[in-house]
């Protein structure tokens, strides 16, 4: 448990940065997780293929919405074309944790609305 | 009686330690721990006399088929069924409601048919009548639920009509510990000429249930969530409705004689029993209700009864807590929950941390949760073996949980 619920994390979950809605995104898209109900709407403003701002908004485990936090502090100022490369063990990364297979959903749920929502991409695992 | 320390030996996983706190075992709706006389039957069984059933005349398969059927022996007196025929061996209550809907169901039901179901059913009771009502053109109904998670009985006079074929309700629920008036639902059923199914997966382990009594005309239950192991189930029927229905699966055991141009089927229960079963588990499932009729099923539901009162008393208490389903009265032994905002799951895993097994999630049944505009609770389940300790470290963990990710 203190490995999963680490100090970075409890302090995105009880904190979350950029969470809330831009005005007038680019790109919206809304993903859930319909085994255990997390929800995420990602919303992207982006310039000349950069994301230039990034919002969620959501309900769910710590996990997810920790993860949902980290993701979207960190893909501000990134190329669209960096973030297509993105992958589960870029996320694990930025939680800095070990997850097992159940909770990775969760974990992963802000990436596969990224990808879904970018790319029309749906599975987000790779 | 024996002490709960006597009876908690009985079961080797009890004195596990997880995350290094002993054990706190309350995930029972899921399914339940074994004592060791199941273990030992399934092990005598593969050292000692293990063959395959009905098929042989050494002595081997002779023994084999003696401990099969005497398992369905025990079981048929264990929910007082007027006859071991009666007594289907499927490997779980999902399978058991899915033999009466494909093979009973595709037999009888024609558009215009209705099969009346209920809004707090598990999905296994959910999803085969889905399946076979689309497939056969009748209709599917539910009987939806009451603010404090009781059912609407006020609605059967108008859900029940002479168009319901069938009425396939829970006994008690995994999610909301309701108990139903399971027999007087099957009287009622029976006035307008319907059938009755109760699914008896959390009853059968925990109450006393005598299919004589209740009248239904079939009952499922899963082995593992009774002492038992997995891959066991059971569907007792109507010896008539049996007899009448066409086999669910073909294969060997379950004919009579197979011709080129056709078969016939053997009797009951084999008819039902395609292929080679589950022998150990069902072996098992014979200790284990054994197991259970020593202890007797009047002082199991009490003293799970005494539990989950202690348990819902200390957990109303808890702050945020909200405790879903019907009041004390009629709930068995489990209790499912929301903590404020708190996802279920982030409360189960701070829990797991201190060695407190419960559930978090839907249970597999969406319906209610729905119901309640929550996308999932924490449930703590209970079998006799659980201590008022445990409740008291259910509680602690809980506070925890608040410590940890409150705001
Ligand atoms: C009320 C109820 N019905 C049916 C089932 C299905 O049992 P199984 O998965 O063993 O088939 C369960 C199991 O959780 C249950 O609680």
């Amino acid at each position: 448990m203190d490995a999963l619920y680490r100090e970075a994390i409890l302090d995105h979950y009880k904190y979350p940065r950029h969470k809330g809605h831009l005005d007038s995104p680019d790109i919206t898209h809304f993903d859930h997780n319909p085994f255990c109900g997390d929800e995420i709407t990602l919303e992207l403003k982006i310039e000349d293929g950069v994301v230039t701002q990034a919002a969620f908004d959501g309900r769910g485990c710590a996990i997810s919405q920790a993860s949902a936090s980290m993701m979207t502090e960190e893909i501000i100022g990134k190329s669209l074309e960096e973030l297509k490369g993105w992958s589960k063990e870029d996320i694990l990364e930025l939680l800095g944790i070990e997850i097992g297979p159940v909770r990775l959903k969760c974990a992963l749920l802000p990436l596969k609305a990224l990808k879904a929502g970018v790319w029309g991409i749906e599975d987000a695992d790779a | 009686m024996r002490s709960i320390e006597a009876i908690r030996a009985d079961f080797p996983i009890l004195q596990r330690e997880i995350n290094g706190a002993p054990l706190v075992y309350l995930d029972n709706a899921a399914t339940s721990q074994k004592p060791l006389a199941v273990l030992r039957a399934m092990d005598d069984y593969y050292r000692l006399h293990n063959a395959n059933v009905h098929r042989g005349v050494h002595t081997l398969s002779e023994e084999a088929t003696a401990l099969y059927e005497g398992a369905r022996g025990r079981i048929a007196r264990f929910i007082n069924a007027p006859s071991s025929k009666q007594i289907i061996f499927t490997r779980n209550a999902t399978e058991a409601v899915n033999l009466v809907a494909y093979s009973w169901g595709m037999a009888t039901l024609k558009p215009g048919d209705e099969v009346l179901i209920t809004q707090m059913e598990h999905h296994a009771n959910v999803v085969p009548w889905q399946l076979i009502t689309q497939r056969t053109g009748a209709t599917l109904r539910y009987v939806p639920l009451d603010a404090q998670g009781t059912l609407r009985l006020d609605l059967l006079d108008t859900l029940l009509t002479e168009r319901t074929k069938l009425f396939a309700f829970v006994a008690m629920s995994n999610v909301l510990g309701a108990i139903n008036p399971t027999a007087e639902l099957v009287a009622r059923a029976h006035s307008v000429g319907a059938l009755a199914l109760v699914d008896g997966a959390q009853s059968v382990p925990h109450l006393p249930v005598d299919v004589q009594q209740l009248n239904c005309d079939f009952l499922v239950f899963s082995g593992h969530k009774m002492c038992g192991p997995t891959g066991s189930g059971v569907l007792y029927g109507r010896r008539d409705l049996l007899e009448a229905m066409p086999p669910f699966m073909g294969g060997g055991d379950m004919i009579r004689e197979v011709r080129l141009e056709g078969s016939r089927w053997n009797t009951l229960p084999w008819k039902f029993e395609a292929g080679t079963p589950a022998i150990a588990e069902i072996i098992g499932l014979g200790a284990a209700v054994d197991y259970l009729a020593d202890l007797g099923m009047d002082w199991v539901a009490q003293r799970e009864h005494e539990l989950v009162r202690a348990a819902t008393e200390r957990l109303s208490r808890v702050e945020g807590l909200r405790i879903l389903g019907p009041g004390i009265e009629q709930r068995g032994g489990v209790v499912a929950f929301t903590l404020g905002e708190i996802h279920p799951h982030d409360i189960a895993a701070i829990l797991d941390a201190d060695g407190v097994a419960i559930r978090a999630g839907h249970h597999c049944a969406q319906p209610i949760h729905d119901f309640y505009g929550i996308p999932a609770s924490a449930r703590a389940s209970f079998a006799f073996y659980n201590t008022f300790e445990e409740i008291d470290r259910l509680v602690l963990a809980l506070d925890k949980v608040h410590a940890v990710l409150g705001m």
